[in-house]
């Protein structure tokens, strides 16, 4: 069925890997797989990582990818890579002789891409499998624990799962301790050097509330709620923590999604351009490729996005129009060497916001969309009026920024241990019915009532959950 | 910067075959929808679409119990997409619920991240389930009436003795073919042995006949069957109780009968039969429309076809307790018997009524009234629920039924009735 032999696969990977070092990518010990799509679906319900903690959800999703597989809805990735040293990509058997070589590129890419761009950087790749594996057995442990058991580990799990994105977004920014936090609160609570101190009315001074919890509001809801709920055994404590760890292990991906993947794109398309392909295998690779980066019509494809940035990124730094010249002066860097600075630097806001040009977004035609009813409505377009709002929601709607801003402002709001949450309203409600579920999963944790404060088609309101149930009310 | 590696690892059948992980996940995650569906249950029967279906059928039910909760945005979140080239202001991308959403995966979905998800069980789990749901541990309890019936010829073992006709050749061949092995493996042993005293015998004797070795060698060749190799089929009569049941649907079909009550109607008649189906072996059912005369009809005939008039709500019922005389005999059959009305009836035929519903109860193990007034209707209707609660029988029971919501509570209560009589 395949028409290749592994040999084949050595042979063409040595020779990929020779462009590779050619264009100066920097990658992790590269592992390749080869899997038939039964394994392939395991590896994605398991987000591709060889052990894993075990719960229903995986299940849940495993059964998902099959139907939709079987049923034709949605094909296999060519490939899946984890970041991890040495990294690991798992090859479906079943493709191709130029697919494989088109992925094994695709894959150094994406190699590339987690050892050099900043955000990964918190994720320690040498330790990943490592760390999975250690999740796994400490969570059967505890299903094997006859006081614990796999019915009260899902009652943590199921409700940890839910909050496990409400954690910071920029991990690059270290969190501060708490007596750095009390020490900033003093000092800002310090008036102002004022040279006309002797002219001036003297300013009031407010003395900071040092024994509030947390100080500072906290992004990190599980850990707060493992740190805070004195009621938690420690193995509730442990899975908190392990569901924490896997989301910040994952979040990196989540923000660097259209970057990544167009940088992985816009590699293997130079590779296999320098490869000399014979004839056959060329044509065949221009189809694949044109399938891989192909915009699909009202939504957005990451990996056409961001290979068309990264494609124009180099461009405008080899090959500038003049009009570019004229507006952006005459580029001071190579476009290769631009392109591996940016690749480090940024992550899809930034990036998008940096380097989505108004001309691109035209010949994208980008758009923005609104519900009116139950329609879906377009409400700009990127002509000259409407470009910078469609900009703005894009990058709104990428990486993290799909998931509402939810922080912990007291633990014990009302000197009743009542847990007061933030949602950080920007224009986008919560989806009601999500919130209140959710909402309920808080307070399983916190084992006390929680409130969360947000804005409802533009008033504030209260949203409760306590023993007696989830509730609502108007702020003032 | 280190020359860059790579290691290749082929695929290997027997990893893949035990690499089976998700197998623990995907068990627990069916159980949890098992566990969903039961919650649900008397939404997804009040759905029309199973009602009168073969049980092979399968049935999309949605599944709200397991649905991963997240924070997430509500509909006025705005989304980017990409067009054609050609997107205008005020153009319709798509429906909320639908594609065109910001989220690639290609899943239908509410709205982007919302897990709308569904499952497809046959009508045969779904009934199963539907009456683990049941929870009526009386009924459980319980043995429903069952009368004896010989089922002959049950194979079991097999003996030495028997009759003639039940000798199992095969099996008494065997036997004899294992006793010949085991005589020449003693003879090999034991042959030196008798011959010498063989011999010292006929010295004794001295009276050595030529017949005998014959005979001696004549013995050797043949091996005839024996006694112990005969072996018998063992029969044992069967007596597994039989158990027959008749559901008798009686339906009003006078004009008044409009399409929303008899949906309603057949809702529970569904229920009913499939329950029945489930406790007994040999079950039939009988479908009984009257407005002011009854007849017996096909299944299609009862709710497909309208009539007009008034109606005599006793013809139902007398008819039924023909029926019931002719081919049902109470001392063979466990009936169960339902009748739904809209309680439309003339009032001249209420005592009549009454008098044929208790004698319907006396040979019935159940029987129901189901009164289908769609909500809002029985103010200004009469109702032949005050009628009959002046029937005192312990296996009757009257139920109001005012929408499809309705059905499942009227089902569990109509069964806890259930009357089991005495087997004759």
């Amino acid at each position: 069925m395949a028409n290749y032999e592994l040999k084949d696969l050595v042979e063409w990977d040595a020779r990929v890997r020779e462009k590779v070092a050619e264009f100066g990518l920097d990658c992790y010990t590269q592992e390749f797989e080869l899997c038939d799509h039964f394994g392939m679906l395991g590896y994605m319900a398991y987000s591709g990582m060889p052990s894993h903690y075990p719960h229903w959800s995986y299940g849940k999703s495993y059964e998902k990818l099959k139907t939709l597989y079987d049923h034709g809805v949605s094909g296999l990735p060519y490939e899946m890579v984890i970041n991890s040293d040495p990294a690991i990509a798992y090859l479906m058997r079943d493709n191709t002789l130029l697919l494989q070589i088109l992925t094994i590129a695709h894959v150094y890419g994406h190699n590339d891409f987690f050892k050099n761009n900043f955000t990964y950087r918190t994720t320690r790749a040498s330790l990943t499998i490592e760390l999975f594996k250690a999740h796994a057995l400490r969570v059967r442990r505890y299903a094997e624990d006859p006081s614990i058991g796999i019915e009260k580990i899902e009652h943590v799990l199921d409700a940890a799962h839910a909050l496990s994105w409400q954690c910071r977004r920029n991990l690059a920014i270290r969190k501060l301790s708490h007596s750095e936090q009390l020490e900033r609160l003093v000092d800002a609570a310090h008036p102002k050097p004022d040279p006309f101190h002797r002219i001036h009315a003297r300013a009031e001074v407010h003395e900071p509330d040092i024994r509030k919890v947390p100080i500072e509001p906290d992004d990190d809801l599980l850990l707060f709620i493992r740190d805070h709920n004195p009621f938690l055994a420690e193995w509730e404590k442990d899975l908190l923590t392990i569901v924490d760890e896997e989301a910040k292990y994952f979040l990196p991906m989540m923000e660097t999604k259209i970057m990544n993947e167009g940088w992985a794109s816009y590699w293997h398309k130079r590779i296999l351009e320098s490869l000399e392909l014979e004839q056959g295998l060329h044509l065949e690779f221009i189809v694949r490729h044109n399938q891989v980066v192909r915009p699909i019509p009202g939504q957005i494809n990451p990996y056409y996005l961001g290979f068309k940035v990264w494609e124009d990124i180099h461009r405008r730094h080899t090959n500038p129009t003049p009009e570019e010249i004229k507006r952006d002066g005459a580029p001071t860097k190579s476009g290769d060497a631009k392109i591996f600075e940016v690749r480090e630097t940024e992550r899809d806001s930034s990036f998008l916001r940096r380097f989505l040009t108004e001309e691109l977004m035209r010949e994208m035609d980008l758009f923005k969309y609104e519900a009116r009813g139950d329609d879906l409505v377009v409400d700009k377009v990127s002509d000259e009026e409407g470009w910078r709002e469609v900009k703005e929601t894009l990058i709104r709607n990428v990486g993290a920024g799909s998931i509402p801003v939810i922080r912990v402002e007291d633990a014990d709001f009302g000197q009743n241990r009542t847990l007061y949450l933030k949602h950080a309203h920007d224009g986008r409600d919560l989806q009601l019915e999500y919130a209140e579920k959710t909402l309920a999963y808080v307070g399983r944790l916190w084992g006390r009532e929680v409130v969360l404060e947000t804005t409802l088609q533009g008033k504030r309101s209260l949203l409760c959950y306590n023993e007696r149930g989830f509730s609502m009310r108007a702020l003032k | 910067m280190p020359p860059l590696e790579s290691i290749f690892r082929d695929y290997s059948r027997s990893d893949a075959e035990h690499s089976d992980r998700s197998a623990g996940d995907r068990a627990r995650h069916r159980q949890k929808v098992r566990e969903s569906i039961r919650e649900n249950i008397a939404d997804i029967i009040a759905e029309e679409s199973i009602i009168g279906k073969d049980r092979d059928r399968v049935i999309k039910v949605p599944l709200r119990g397991i649905k991963e909760y997240r924070f997430i945005y509500g509909e006025n979140a705005p989304g980017a997409g990409q067009g054609d080239g050609e997107t205008r202001p005020g153009q319709v991308v798509g429906k909320t619920g639908k594609e065109g959403q910001g989220k690639g995966d290609g899943q239908a979905g509410d709205r982007p991240g919302i897990d709308y998800y569904e499952t497809d069980v046959t009508l045969d789990e779904l009934i199963e389930i539907m009456f683990e749901d049941l929870e009526l541990p009386n009924l459980e309890r319980r043995a429903l009436r069952q009368i004896p019936s010989d089922r002959a010829f049950k194979r079991k073992g097999y003996r030495h003795v028997g009759i003639r006709i039940r000798l199992d050749k095969r099996r008494t061949a065997r036997q004899r073919v294992m006793r010949i092995l085991a005589a020449r493996h003693r003879h090999a042993n034991e042959r030196a042995l008798e011959d010498a005293a063989r011999a010292l015998e006929d010295a004794e004797l001295n009276e050595l006949d030529t017949d005998t070795v014959a005979e001696d060698e004549e013995r050797e060749r043949r091996f005839p069957f024996h006694q112990d190799d005969l072996r018998y089929r063992h029969v044992e009569t069967d007596t597994k109780e039989e158990s027959n049941a008749v559901v008798m649907c009686i339906m009003d079909t006078s004009g008044s009968m409009d399409t929303m009550k008899k949906y309603l109607a057949r809702s529970f008649f569904f229920m009913l039969y499939q329950f029945i189906a489930t406790r007994y072996r040999n079950v039939e059912i009988v479908f009984i429309a009257h407005h002011t005369e009854a007849r017996e009809v096909t299944e299609e005939e009862f709710f497909h076809k309208g009539e007009a008039g008034g109606t005599f709500i006793s013809s139902g019922y007398l008819k039924a307790l023909e029926i019931i005389n002719e081919r049902y005999h109470p001392s063979l059959w466990n009936i169960y018997a339902f009748h739904c009305s809209d309680g439309d009836n003339f009032d001249s035929d209420n005592p009549a009524a009454l008098k044929s519903a208790k004698e319907l109860s006396e040979v019935c193990n159940l029987f129901g009234y189901g009164e289908i007034k769609p909500l809002g209707s029985r103010y200004y209707e009469s109702s032949m629920l005050n009628v009959f609660r002046r029937l005192e029988a312990p296996n009757f029971h009257s139920v109001l039924i005012e929408r499809k919501e309705d059905i499942w509570p009227s089902f569990k209560a109509f069964l806890a009735k259930d009357r089991i009589k005495e087997a004759q």
